[in-house]
């Protein structure tokens, strides 16, 4: 093994919780800290612990759209959260280590582009803030983000849903069986960035068989063809065979596997509640791995390989779908002429539960085809709170068309009928209400 | 009266202190052959016109551990780990003797795995076979429960000469670290032992009954009898009889910059309102860390004396010393002799000053005062940044609680305190670089001992409560009680503090001077499915590094 120098955000926030006995509370990371410490892996030459920095209003409004802004959505936890994974990034953008994990709460891979409240115990997308804040401060930047996470990161999928400089690959639990019941192979990107969404989901009691089975034949053969600048994990740990609140039977070692082979240059965490008998050995084991050591020592006190493993019929099915999903990549060009014909524009409707906070959204996206970007996009959004926005979005590396036909749409919206209008250029890192 | 004697590597120093004042300094060469003779030496000179009833307190400051470690004078020692899962034994292995065995606790304590007689028997025997009388154990997650270590330790209780325990060293986690602590310390107990034996039969003649402190590296004391069980403690007390030395001679109460500057090195130590800033896990020595409580200490290597060189259009000064200033016959010009020429103090020969300078003048192309000018700044510089730094660093440390990343307490030091040879002419610079009222304390040349002399007795105790297991663990003491479900978390703290009075008092503490401070207040609740399955509290607090009550600071003269 390679051993390399390896960054550490740590931040467990250990007086933040959503609610007393809620599964995201000061508990959380309290075991992963003592194993952590334990093992003395701050202490290794090529592990660096930093303090994460504290990501700012602008941070997060270069991606969404708060309503009715960023104050009112968030607590100062979810800015360090934030700011521990800009610095993750900051540190390897610099080269001051090789690659750098934020092992941070609260998680965020549920928000989406708009927000109105909390959804799957997420305010704010802390990978999507990060990815931005990348490409403002580091110039545009392909980008591939793994989200390892067991729920459906949909939160993730709507934001990078139009851009096709992201390529954004979830895998997890299976949408029919598991909140939030999204995350099927036909989701697969917006018109302007057709097959750059992949989603895998895999049955319930899938086992580290099954999910290196479509890291090896599926993920790494994509990540090849796409090649990006820099890969992103987003590292939810709740497939975990203990995990209180999902079905599936990944262990601390099939994770350390996943994380050597994926060699991610930033991982952040995601989700995870077994606190105690999974998120120790998952975390030292990723350290380990990302840091280029031998982790083959990590494993849970309760493992047993043979209890937990899939049946045949799951390796059979996964084999089948991730063929399937690969296909669907290889043709992913040709699709697009397929579904757009002569549309100039695509819409799509959708509802939206906010679980965490009991709230509804109906929300209506406009996106405009174009071949040279990612497509000036608008958004009619109403929420049960009363709140009724539109957003027009330019995104990065607009054209100059998408750029006119964003302005104009934001001069001529009709203000009576909005609480508030919002506009976003991400290439000009403009931010404006109205 | 206070006798106060710090042996250190060049020379060994004492004071008679009588009420906090100087009665008398004395200083001999170190022999560092036998360090004995050396105190014998030292004492002598310091009772000539006395008897030794005058004595109500001894303290020593000795290098006898650090020596042993540094010049791999250590006994052998056989190590057993009971490691469990995490990093393979490849990165544990501290020395060709370590084996491992099965059996470990978990995270919060619970046993996981037990141990294997059979095996620990076998390791035993090997060990014997081989001739090694002393034996470290060190089990995962020990300082959460130790049984696993004292059921080992039973099990071969009697085969060796000595056992040392890895959770006896600290309450902290960090199995490596405690791996090296408890392996350092095995290493030196015959040496530290037999000289301990020395001084007590030394001590003994006088027949009269005094207390002897030994200083240890945190700038704390213990009382001698204590110092055997645990000798790892006393390493590294030279440069924390340095700082307690400067704390004795001000009275200060702030944030605070202390260097002694030296020929070689410069030691940097931060006060953080008045007390010295300890290591967050433990001190360094020869490569290992350890879970020894240190002061916080950073060495550099520029000093008056350092090599002062000009190449290829660079000037370098330091690290490396060849011998004396130019002024006193040395080979090289240094930074004293700088000083000299720009006239800041008026040691040595300053024609030889001037024509060591004068070498790197000609070679800049620069008058001989410019040069001068230009290396000591240049040594100022290389302390000031690496001041910074330390500052920088302590300011960035991790916080884990969303309450200490907003309102953190920021290290804003505005005062400077310089010792050693040439705090006189750098001072003023230094604190101008610095932004610092400086000042130089006096009788700085006997600091050291000063400090030794009047070092509290200070110690630190970990408590961990799990009220779902039902039990109370007082780390450092090997002691578990039965707790009820409804314990809580003020019923943790008054344990703790009284436990660490008690142990305090047995180290040799004095009432008075249990200054205490809780450094660790967390308790969490645990939550199994929806409902609170119970508390997990965890409390630290220790004894502060300080000076003796009764003693105001900056009283000495
Ligand atoms: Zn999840
Ligand atoms: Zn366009």
């Amino acid at each position: 093994m390679n051993v390399k120098k390896t960054g550490l955000i740590f931040f467990p926030a250990f007086d933040w919780a959503i609610s007393p006995s809620h599964p995201e509370r000061e508990e959380r990371l309290l075991y992963t800290q003592d194993q952590v410490f334990e093992e003395g892996l701050l202490d290794l030459d090529n592990v660096f612990e930093f303090k994460p920095g504290l990501a700012s209003t602008e941070d997060i409004n270069r991606i969404h759209i708060c309503v009715p802004g960023a104050e009112s959505v968030i607590t100062e936890s979810h800015l360090i959260s934030a700011g521990g994974a800009i610095t993750a990034a900051e540190k390897v953008l610099t080269k001051e280590v090789d690659n750098a994990f934020a092992l941070v709460r609260p998680p965020g891979h549920h928000a989406m582009r708009v927000v109105h409240g909390a959804r799957g115990f997420c305010n704010i997308n802390i990978e999507a803030i990060m990815v931005e804040y990348i490409r403002h401060r580091y110039g545009h930047k392909r980008i591939a983000i793994v989200d390892t996470d067991c729920h459906h990161g949909d939160g993730s999928q709507d934001i990078f849903w139009h851009d096709p400089d992201t390529l954004y690959i979830s895998i997890h639990q299976d949408g029919r069986t598991l909140y939030p019941g999204s995350g099927f192979p036909n989701e697969f990107g917006g018109p302007n960035a057709l097959g750059y969404t992949i989603n895998i989901p895999l049955p319930p009691n899938t086992s580290d068989k099954g999910f290196l089975f479509a890291l090896d034949n599926l993920i790494l053969p994509i990540l090849d063809e796409f090649k990006p600048d820099l890969v992103i994990n987003s590292a939810g740990q709740d497939n975990h065979y203990s995990d209180p609140i999902t079905n599936m039977n990944f262990s601390a070692n099939g994770y350390a596997i996943l994380n050597e082979r994926l060699s991610p240059d930033i991982a952040v965490l995601e989700g995870g509640y077994s606190i105690e008998s999974a998120l120790p050995y998952i975390n030292v084991g990723i350290i380990m791995a990302m840091a280029g050591l031998d982790y083959s020592f990590v494993k849970e006190p309760d493992y047993n390989p043979r209890e937990i493993e899939q049946s045949s019929q799951i390796s059979r099915y996964i084999e089948e779908e991730v063929s399937q999903i690969y296909e669907l990549w290889k043709n992913r060009h040709s699709q697009k002429a397929e579904m757009v014909k002569n549309a100039k524009y695509a819409r799509r409707s959708r509802s939206i539960y906010y679980d965490t906070d009991g709230i509804n959204e109906e929300q209506e996206e406009t996106i405009r085809i174009c071949d040279d970007c990612g497509g000036m996009l608008t958004i009619d959004s109403k929420a049960s709170t009363g709140n009724r926005i539109f957003a027009v979005i330019v995104p990065g590396q607009s054209c100059s068309t998408c750029r006119e036909k964003g302005e104009k749409a934001f001069e001529s919206v009709e203000t009576g009928r909005y609480d508030y209008v919002y506009f976003q250029d991400r290439d000009r890192d403009l931010f404006i209400v109205k | 009266m206070i006798l106060g004697i710090d042996v250190g590597g060049t020379h060994t120093d004492a004071v008679l202190l009588d009420h906090y004042e100087v009665r008398k300094k004395a200083k001999v060469l170190t022999n560092r052959e036998n360090l004995l003779d050396s105190l014998l030496k030292v004492t002598e000179e310091i009772l000539s016109d006395e008897g030794p009833e005058i004595l109500d307190r001894v303290v020593l400051s000795t290098t006898m551990s650090t020596n042993a470690i540094v010049q791999d004078k250590i006994s052998k020692v056989g190590m057993i780990l009971a490691s469990g899962p995490g990093l393979p034994p490849s990165m544990l292995t501290i020395n060709d003797d370590t084996h491992f065995v099965s059996g470990y606790v978990n995270h919060r304590g619970v046993e996981v795995a037990g141990i294997d007689h059979d095996e620990i028997s076998k390791i035993a025997e090997k060990l014997r076979g081989e001739g090694i009388e002393h034996v470290g154990i060190v089990g995962k997650f020990s300082s959460r429960d130790p049984h696993i270590e004292t059921d080992i330790g039973d099990s071969i209780d009697g085969k060796f000469k000595h056992i040392s325990l890895g959770h006896r060293m600290s309450g902290n986690l960090n199995f490596p670290r405690r791996i090296a602590t408890t392996y350092l310390n095995a290493a030196v107990w015959d040496t530290y032992n037999s000289f301990i034996d020395n001084i007590k039969e030394f001590v003994g003649r006088f027949k009269t009954d005094f207390p002897i402190y030994i200083l240890k590296a945190d700038g704390g004391t213990f009382e001698i009898s204590q110092s055997v069980k645990c000798p790892v403690q006393t390493i590294l007390s030279g440069p924390a009889a340095s700082i307690m030395g400067i704390l004795s001679l001000t009275n200060c109460q702030e944030d605070a910059i202390a260097l002694d500057i030296g020929g070689t090195t410069t030691d940097i130590a931060i006060f953080a309102g008045g007390i010295p800033l300890l290591e967050p896990l433990g001190v360094t020595i020869k490569g290992h860390k350890t879970l020894i409580r240190g002061l916080r200490t950073r060495s550099i290597g520029i000093g008056g004396d350092s090599r002062v060189t000009y190449e290829n259009g660079e000037l370098t000064v330091g690290p490396e010393r060849v011998g004396p200033a130019a002024a006193f016959g040395g080979p090289s010009p240094t930074p004293t002799d700088a000083m000299i020429v720009l006239g800041l103090t008026d040691i040595g020969e300053k024609e030889k000053a001037e024509k060591a300078i004068a070498e790197i003048a000609e070679s800049m192309n620069v008058p001989l005062h410019d040069a001068a000018e230009t290396i000591f700044h240049s040594a100022c510089e290389t302390i000031t940044s690496s001041v910074k730094d330390m500052i920088d660093e302590i300011n960035n440390a991790p916080v884990y609680t969303v309450h200490e990343m907003l309102d953190g307490k920021k290290i804003e030091p505005n005062l400077l305190y310089v010792v050693g040879g040439p705090a006189k002419p750098m001072a003023p610079r230094l604190g101008d670089m610095l932004g610092c009222t400086t000042h130089i304390p006096e009788n700085a040349e006997v600091a050291n001992a000063i400090g030794a002399s009047l070092a509290r007795t200070t110690t630190e105790l970990t408590v961990l409560a799990d009220t779902e297991k039902g039990t109370l663990t007082i780390v450092e003491e090997g002691i578990q009680l039965t707790i009820p479900r409804e314990f809580e978390r003020e019923d943790a703290l008054k344990i703790c503090m009284d436990k660490l009075r008690e142990r305090a008092i047995k180290m040799g503490a004095k009432e008075d001077d249990l200054e205490i401070e809780i450094t660790e207040d967390q308790s969490f609740n645990m939550v199994r499915g929806y409902y609170t399955a119970g508390k997990n509290i965890r409390i630290k607090a220790q004894v502060k590094p300080g000076l003796i009550s009764n003693f105001q600071k900056g009283e000495t003269r």
